[in-house]
């Protein structure tokens, strides 16, 4: 029996291996950071593989759905040449296709590996992953939970601290300021002679 | 089904869940107070951390694990708590006056010194390598947004730049030290991974293993600054504001330490011939750099980098020799070294609100217009250069007979002679003070708390060098228990 599981096993990890490093070895950003989405989406390949959907759904949602997304973002906004970039706009599309294409054909493949040789892997727990990861993480991981939400709390003061800046020169809208105005403060009428007026 | 839970006990938790509560209050009380009342909000930190200390003291003695063993209580985290809340007490009482100087004394500070207490206070306290790392990380985060808080100073921005990206590689090589540890031992509990790795009868216990206590003193030895993980420490010493450099340079070290011990001993303790040599390797080169690289500075908070540096080295010397003797003498070098340097940095910030800069050439003459500062400078470099009848000398002398009598003839002597090159620039400072011409006035009100700041790590270092018994018998009392 062909053993579908270690072949899409090298199959992925190759790949893995292949987008990571051209993450760092890219010039253009944009590519860097699609190429960051095929590695976070080869990861939660694996993690299908070893029968961790949940993982796998958290990899694809918080890793590809929301962080790199803040990547793309991050690198859009820094000094990059728009004209450049939009000039090139073309120049991204066979990459994008690539990524694209290569997750496509994972998809595929993962989803047959499970169809043709039922589960790959042995299951590590009797349990579906996700009830036995939240049985553990707010129980015997208590501790680490709560410690992990400091984390979180430490990096938003952090960020808070290091960006936010009062500047005086700036206007702000206040609404109670603007519906507070009366029509004397608003409107100034001038009685202009004729004929004088600019 | 029924999930059971873990025991808790909260009691042994007390001092931290007392330093959160603070914390959360300050963060709270920040945003509901002007800037003008913000500096207060310092007193209420400070009488938290007290405070803390106080049930500490009670604690004293207790050994307990709550928590399913993630969380431990015994008197070697209870001694290493005391000093994480002194390395945190002191620099906060003699940065008023330097923080009200650079306008940087609002709420924020006073939180983040606190979150970064709490994570050293767990990882001291960590009976698993998950609330070590993450004990770790709430620490370094704190401290990270602490290098750069004075915002408007390039310097300062460089310096938490370089110390977020290197340190999140610290920590990435820690992760997957951990993840390999895990993956050979079959959890991440120190119990359970001691008995995986007791189980080779203390040899060959699987390359994923051996790998993995490698690259776990790899990222604990980046924290605590030891060569050749040295590389970020004195940039982001002389980036950071001046009183964020007091706290670093005393605070995480002791949790780096403590997290060290507690790794060495548990999980790793029937590893020891394979980390014996690592540290050892580190001992040498620590010292090698603390006491060459020093030497060339000309900045006196570059310099305290490098002497910090070669500080470390020292103490890895007294863990390298794997003797109970060894891990007592580790104690009592970081207790006397927390007094020396946090005196020293009192000084500095006293001489800065002078508007001196921070140039060892700065210093020229303070003996001629301030000579108590210069006298009180001087025992400082006197102490950290190890000479007698100051406490660095006892400290010293422990680490190196700890060495002797474990065998390791050649560390000891390295260290003595490392020792004597050090002492050239901390002479040189001396020097600076006493036998040049002063450019400056040097006026400058020296602030009640700076002086009980000053007070209180001159008779420590005195104390300690005359009469160090005490000292000794508390480190014993700490560390027995974990042998």
């Amino acid at each position: 029996m062909i053993p579908v599981a270690d072949i899409v096993f090298y199959l992925l990890a190759a790949v893995l291996v292949i987008a990571a490093l051209r993450v760092v070895t890219t010039r253009n950003p944009v590519h860097s950071a699609l190429f960051l989405v095929l590695t976070f989406f080869t990861a939660a390949g694996l993690f299908v593989l070893l029968r961790a959907e949940f993982l796998a759904a958290i990899l694809v949602m918080v890793y590809m759905g929301a962080v790199a997304v803040l990547f793309l973002f991050v690198v859009m906004m820094l000094d990059v040449d728009f004209a450049e970039l939009r000039r090139g706009a073309l120049s991204h599309l066979p990459v994008g296709l690539a990524v694209g294409g290569v997750i496509l054909v994972e998809l595929i493949i993962v989803a047959l590996a499970q169809h043709s040789a039922g589960p790959v892997t042995e299951p590590a727990v009797a349990v579906p992953n996700t009830l036995a990861i939240g049985r553990v993480l707010y129980t015997t991981y208590l501790l680490p939970f709560e410690i992990a939400s400091l984390v979180l709390l430490v990096a938003m003061i952090g960020a808070i601290v290091l960006t936010l800046r009062k500047r005086p020169d700036v206007r702000k809208q206040v609404i109670s300021h603007q519906l507070a105005r009366t029509r004397d403060q608003a409107v100034e009428l001038k009685k202009v002679a004729s004929g004088e007026g600019a | 089904m029924p999930v059971p839970m873990p025991d808790i006990n909260l009691i042994a938790l007390l001092p931290e869940i007392l330093i959160l509560l603070v914390a959360m209050g300050v963060l709270l009380l920040t945003a509901w107070s002007r800037e003008t009342t913000q500096p207060l909000l310092g007193l209420v930190a400070m009488a938290g951390v007290a405070l803390a200390g106080g049930i500490l003291l009670i604690q004293t003695g207790m050994t307990t694990t709550t928590f399913g063993g993630l969380f431990v209580l015994d008197p070697f985290a209870s001694a290493m708590k005391l000093l994480m809340l002194v390395a945190t007490l002191l620099p906060l009482l003699m940065s008023w006056d330097y923080l009200a100087r650079h306008r940087l004394d609002i709420g924020e500070y006073f939180v983040l010194t606190l979150f970064a207490l709490l994570g050293g206070m767990l990882m001291a306290s960590s009976g698993d390598f998950i609330t070590l790392y993450l004990g770790l990380e709430l620490m370094s985060l704190s401290i990270y947004v602490l290098a750069a808080f004075n915002r408007d100073d390039p310097k300062s921005n460089e310096a938490g730049l370089k110390y977020f990206v290197l340190g999140s590689m610290a920590s990435g090589l820690l992760l997957y030290g951990i993840s390999l540890i895990y993956g050979g031992a079959g959890g991440t509990g120190f119990a359970a991974v001691a008995q995986a790795m007791g189980e080779g009868g203390g040899h060959a216990p699987g390359i994923g293993l051996r790998l993995g206590v490698v690259l776990v003193l790899a990222g604990m030895a980046f924290k605590i600054a030891a060569a050749p993980f040295h590389m970020w420490a004195p940039d982001v010493y002389q980036g950071a504001p001046t009183s964020v450099t007091a706290f670093m340079a005393a605070m995480p070290k002791i949790a780096g330490f403590a997290a060290i011990y507690r790794v060495l001993l548990e999980p790793f303790g029937p590893m020891q011939s394979q980390w014996g040599p690592i540290l050892q390797f580190l001992a040498v080169a620590s010292l090698a750099v603390g006491a060459l690289a020093a030497i060339a500075q000309t900045n006196i908070k570059r310099m305290l980098a490098y002497s910090s540096i070669g500080h470390v080295g020292y103490a890895l010397i007294g863990l390298a020799s794997g003797t109970e003797l060894g891990f007592r003498s580790v104690l009592i070098y970081l207790a006397i070294y927390i007094f020396m340097n946090l005196g020293t940095f009192a000084l500095i910030l006293v001489v800065n609100n002078a508007g001196v800069g921070d140039e060892i050439n700065d210093y020229r003459g303070l003996a001629k217009k301030r000579p108590l500062l210069a006298f009180l400078m001087a025992i400082f470099m006197f102490a950290m250069a190890g000479i007698p009848p100051l406490a660095g000398f006892i400290g010293k002398f422990y680490v190196f007979m700890a060495a002797v009598k474990a065998g390791m003839i050649g560390l000891a002597v390295t260290g003595v002679l490392f020792s004597a090159v050090g002492a050239y620039y901390y002479l040189r400072v001396v020097q600076r003070m006493y036998f040049e011409e002063a450019e400056t006035a040097f006026r400058m009100e020296v602030g009640l708390l700076s002086r009980l700041v000053i007070a209180v790590s001159t008779l420590a270092v005195l104390y300690w060098g005359l009469l160090p018994g005490g000292l000794i018998d508390w480190a014993e009392a700490s560390i027995r228990p974990l042998l």
